[in-house]
């Protein structure tokens, strides 16, 4: 490979960017090992005592117990409808309206804090629905677009032939599916995947609204949690937070090949 | 009906609500190639589709070897496809993917590894068995698009457009490949194209479409001798139509007027008798160009054109410009009057037109 210089300008704006992007992960990290009662950075002295006490507190162990429940579920049902909607909207585009498929993307364009008031306003109270259920239907609005999005994305450049071609050869469509188009349109649905349940995981704005007495996600938890102190608990969950996604990510990527995925 | 491979009977087919096949019928005989041959937007991709079951015709019937399939579905029609694009599956090998149909076909492992094998062995591709799709070229593609069609024994081999994407060398080449593996295969085949010669070169018959009807179905040399219509005349290089009425004959020889009230003799058993319209093409190699005479029809050279052997000449006429071939050793001069005639035995005839 040849060596090319690159414009200092150019390389400075490149890490700045990098450090702006690394920055705030570094922070976390290093106010939750301090060893201060307080948030404090750079780091004074090093403590994992602050990861203790997060996972003594019951109400921080709960409620990631529940924001994991709401992110599988709101996912694993968001695949479901998006992967179909997708499909659907890139196999028969032509014989539905345009704007069809826009409505997909419509929980984007409603500001979260609004979609989450009106979600508890009317369906939420009216039917009555349990805190967990509530999540998880608000959570699914929210990850729907990304999953159609990302899905869409991918099966825009697959090729329906190869789904006709198997047909012709005698396999059933819905085998066809799962076993030819699935596996070629892989790469965006795990990247759909990812991308929703961290979505779900981190929301604090629709999930502010939906829960309710006793039960809370994590991210409303440490929320709550920071109003009323101020010591270096919170940023201690957010490493663990940071550390659960990444386990995810791993995972996906030793089942499914992420490799691929951001290819 | 008796054991046609195919036969389409008064398709009817829509596309949402234009409708794109106006009461369609075609038989292939088996073992037959037959060409649908046609500009796009003629109905001959319709055609292809309707057979392979992917739509279904609003009305008439669609019959494989007597069977009638029209209401089938595509997976159980067991129709070998290759496709314009070739459609292999990228996640597959080139075995795997030359073994699908097999597969679902429960044919079980030793056999179809067998089968796979003489398969690739038959269109030379027996070292890349174990490649992707990716890793092959295009004439390699069309290979195994080939092989996985016809591994399956299909009744019936349909190939849409496949040499669209090949080179010009490849494209003659893999045409008479074609050719041969389906003659060798005795299979009756439907090969879709919109490329006259390809069409003429590895037919035994071919229908022309145009707007979604079969405009004449024949040998390639019936339809480049006795086309049935202007369309299909000017289709196959009778750049000169000219209708023309019958006023005096004589036996074989008949004096005929065309536009502008011009005659001229022609020897053509094939006219009927006085009064008689109809319309004669020629090829611009069909017109003979002479001195002016009162047998032939006057005209003026116009535009010349240089073609290699021959000049083509634009030759005015109150009959209307016509376009003929002058040998290279006699260039004619713009403006120069000369007498056109039709070398009957390379002319047809046509019925008037009514529009």
């Amino acid at each position: 490979m040849q060596q090319r210089s690159v414009n200092p300008v150019v390389a400075a704006i490149g890490w700045l960017v990098m450090a702006f992007l690394m920055a705030p992960i570094v922070i976390v990290i290093g106010a939750a090992v301090s060893d201060t009662t307080y948030l404090a950075f750079p780091p004074q002295g090093f403590s994992l005592r602050w990861f203790g006490n997060v996972l003594q507190q019951r109400s921080f162990m709960a409620s990631f117990q529940t924001s994991m429940q709401v992110a599988i579920s709101a996912t694993s049902i968001a695949l479901a409808i998006g992967l179909f909607a997708a499909y659907g909207l890139a196999r028969f585009g032509k014989t539905i309206p345009a704007w069809f498929g826009s409505v997909f993307l419509l929980p984007l364009f409603v500001p979260e804090i609004v979609f989450g008031f009106s979600l508890l306003k009317t369906v939420i109270v009216s039917l009555e629905l349990p805190v967990t259920t509530a999540l998880i239907v608000g959570h699914t609005i929210i990850c729907l677009p990304y999953m159609v999005r990302v899905i869409s994305a991918s099966l825009s450049s697959f090729d329906f032939s190869i789904e006709e071609a198997a047909v012709s050869l005698g396999m059933h469509p819905i085998k066809v599916f799962l076993t030819i188009v699935l596996p070629n349109i892989r790469s965006g649905v795990i990247a759909a995947v990812v991308l929703a349940f961290i979505t779900s995981l981190n929301d604090v704005a629709v999930s502010l609204f939906l829960t309710g007495p006793g039960v809370s996600t994590l991210p409303i938890e440490v929320f709550t949690y920071v109003e009323q102190f101020f010591d270096p608990s919170v940023a201690a969950v957010s490493v663990l937070l940071m550390g659960v996604t990444i386990i995810v990510m791993a995972l996906v990527e030793r089942t499914l090949g992420l490799g691929k995925a951001v290819k | 009906m008796q054991s046609n491979a195919v036969s389409l009977n008064d398709i009817v087919a829509h596309y949402g609500n234009s409708q794109v096949l106006h009461g369609l019928n075609m038989s292939v005989a088996d073992g037959e190639l037959v060409s649908l041959l046609g500009s796009s937007g003629c109905g001959k991709t319709t055609t292809l589709r309707l057979l392979a079951g992917f739509i279904r015709p609003s009305s008439g019937s669609i019959a494989l070897s007597g069977r009638d399939v029209t209401g089938l579905p595509p997976y159980r029609r067991g129709i070998g496809i290759v496709f314009q694009n070739y459609a292999l599956f990228p996640h597959l090998t080139v075995a795997q993917n030359v073994g699908f149909g097999l597969k679902q076909r429960q044919v079980a492992e030793p056999e179809r590894g067998k089968r796979v094998a003489a398969m690739l062995e038959r269109v030379g591709l027996s070292s890349f068995a174990d490649r992707y799709p990716s890793a092959l070229s295009g004439g390699q593609r069309q290979r195994v698009a080939l092989a996985r069609a016809l591994v399956i024994d299909p009744p019936l081999l349909m190939l849409d457009e496949p040499l669209s994407n090949l080179d010009a060398k490849l494209r003659v080449d893999m045409r008479s490949e074609i050719r041969e593996l389906q003659r060798a295969n005795k299979r009756t085949a439907i090969y879709v194209t919109h490329d006259q010669e390809e069409a003429f070169s590895i037919s035994d018959r071919v229908a022309i479409m145009d707007a979604g009807r079969i405009v004449q179905l024949d040998a390639p040399e019936t339809l480049f001798t006795r086309p049935v219509n202007a369309f299909v005349a000017r289709f196959v290089g009778f750049e000169n139509l000219v209708p023309m009425i019958v006023v005096e004959r004589d036996g074989d020889r008949v004096i005929c007027e065309a536009a502008g009230g011009v005659r001229t003799t022609l020897s053509l058993a094939a006219t009927g008798p006085v009064g008689d319209r109809f319309v004669i093409g020629a090829r611009p190699e069909g017109l003979a160009i002479g001195a002016p005479s009162n047998s032939t029809i006057p005209g003026t050279i116009g535009v010349r054109t240089y073609l290699g052997r021959t000049y083509q000449y634009r030759i005015d006429t109150p009959a209307g410009p016509l376009v003929a071939n002058g040998p290279f050793s006699q260039p004619l001069q713009q403006g120069e009057a000369v007498g056109i005639g039709f070398l009957a035995d390379q002319c047809c005839i046509l019925p008037m037109e009514n529009n």
